[in-house]
């Protein structure tokens, strides 16, 4: 399956990087969008860029256990500064998006079918 | 020392989901029927029924410890206990200046504050059940620096839990205890890495209706009915002890 780096959606979305400026050249193979930490841990996969809207410091621990490429928080919202410190360590990337998850997904939807698209 | 019967987990009526027959009395009564020595009432968010239920609880000889049922802003319910009313009401107006949606009685129910006579003292205006300004990590330091305990809500149910809201108990985060609601549940839980390892557990019926008070409770083995005590047995320190048992 084709893939597309982080970079590449920074860019193209507009998106504000708040930690993790040197882990953009990671491949995003997917989306997952969702709250529940729970849901997230049981349903997503690896390689996914997580779209959420919370911002305790267990996101972080999701996301190494899970393997995603990065994370997205949508709306806007602040990840709280011990998230910060824990994705600095643990080496994972997190963005940051004034659209809400709605909209961000959206617009990864069409970006990833794209890719996806032109490797059929 | 004595073996006495616990919930520290019961909504009255000025819980928007608690029903309106939750009044402070007829709580008491039914407490008494079921043979429960000790709760604390723990509206969402919200302690304004508290005093009348202690002052009635004094009456008929069941020990009513001032609580409330928090929200954290990421959904996370978190029961919190005091010694004193006074420090519950400090808490409840840290919290209540997050709550920013006014209380819609036709969808989510009233918000009631009753007195001793079951009589309407008036309503609360901001919803309730909303979630507060503070994150999880917050809420267990306030209410510590209030000199409360924390219990985290229900971990077993799939809703508001802190299970359900983060997946598992972030290392360093300084619960008194965890609350369980259904025992073959929790029991499917322990061991599966959520973090539940060296927290004290407890068993609270989450009342919100009548029939639901006596059915879920927790044991515990103390001097007498103060605060101190409650928190000697959830350390099981000194004699003091506690724990849950059911099918």
């Amino acid at each position: 399956m084709a893939k597309i780096s982080l970079e590449t959606i920074v860019k193209q979305l507009g998106l504000e990087i708040v930690v993790g400026k040197e882990l953009l050249k990671k491949e995003v193979s997917g989306c997952y969008c969702g709250d529940l930490l729970s849901d997230v841990m049981a349903n997503s996969k690896e390689g996914d860029l997580w779209i959420t809207i919370q911002t305790h410091q267990n996101i972080v621990a999701v996301a190494v256990l899970k393997e995603h490429s990065g994370i997205i928080i949508a709306g806007g919202k602040e990840p709280d500064p011990e998230t910060i410190e824990k994705a600095q360590k643990e080496g994972i990337c997190i963005l940051r998006a004034n659209q809400n998850a709605f909209e961000i997904s959206g617009m990864l939807y069409e970006i990833l079918k794209g890719i996806k698209d032109e490797g059929d | 020392m004595r073996e006495i019967k616990a919930d520290l987990h019961i909504h009255t009526c000025l819980s928007p989901c608690g029903d309106l027959d939750m009044t402070p009395r007829k709580i008491l009564e039914k407490a008494k029927e079921m043979g429960l020595d000790l709760i604390a009432i723990t509206d969402h968010n919200a302690c304004g029924n508290v005093e009348v239920a202690q002052d009635i609880g004094a009456k008929l000889g069941i020990k009513v410890m001032a609580g409330m049922e928090v929200t954290s802003k990421e959904e996370v319910h978190l029961l919190s206990i005091f010694g004193e009313v006074n420090s519950a009401r400090e808490l409840e107006a840290i919290l209540q200046k997050g709550l920013k949606i006014p209380n819609n009685p036709d969808i989510f129910g009233h918000q009631v504050l009753v007195n001793e006579k079951d009589e309407v003292e008036g309503f609360v205006e901001p919803l309730l059940i909303a979630a507060s300004q503070l994150s999880l990590e917050e809420v267990v330091n306030k209410i510590h620096e209030l000199g409360g305990i924390c219990i985290a809500a229900h971990v077993d149910k799939p809703s508001y839990s802190i299970i359900s809201q983060l997946g598992f108990i972030p290392k360093g985060l300084t619960l008194d205890a965890i609350e369980v609601w259904d025992l073959s549940t929790y029991r499917i839980l322990i061991g599966k890495n959520y973090g539940f390892e060296g927290i004290p557990v407890v068993c609270g019926s989450d009342s919100h209706f009548l029939h639901q008070l006596g059915g879920r409770y927790t044991k515990l083995l103390i001097h007498n009915f103060s605060f101190q005590e409650l928190i000697l047995a959830l350390k099981n320190q000194e004699g003091r002890r506690v724990w849950i048992e059911g099918p």
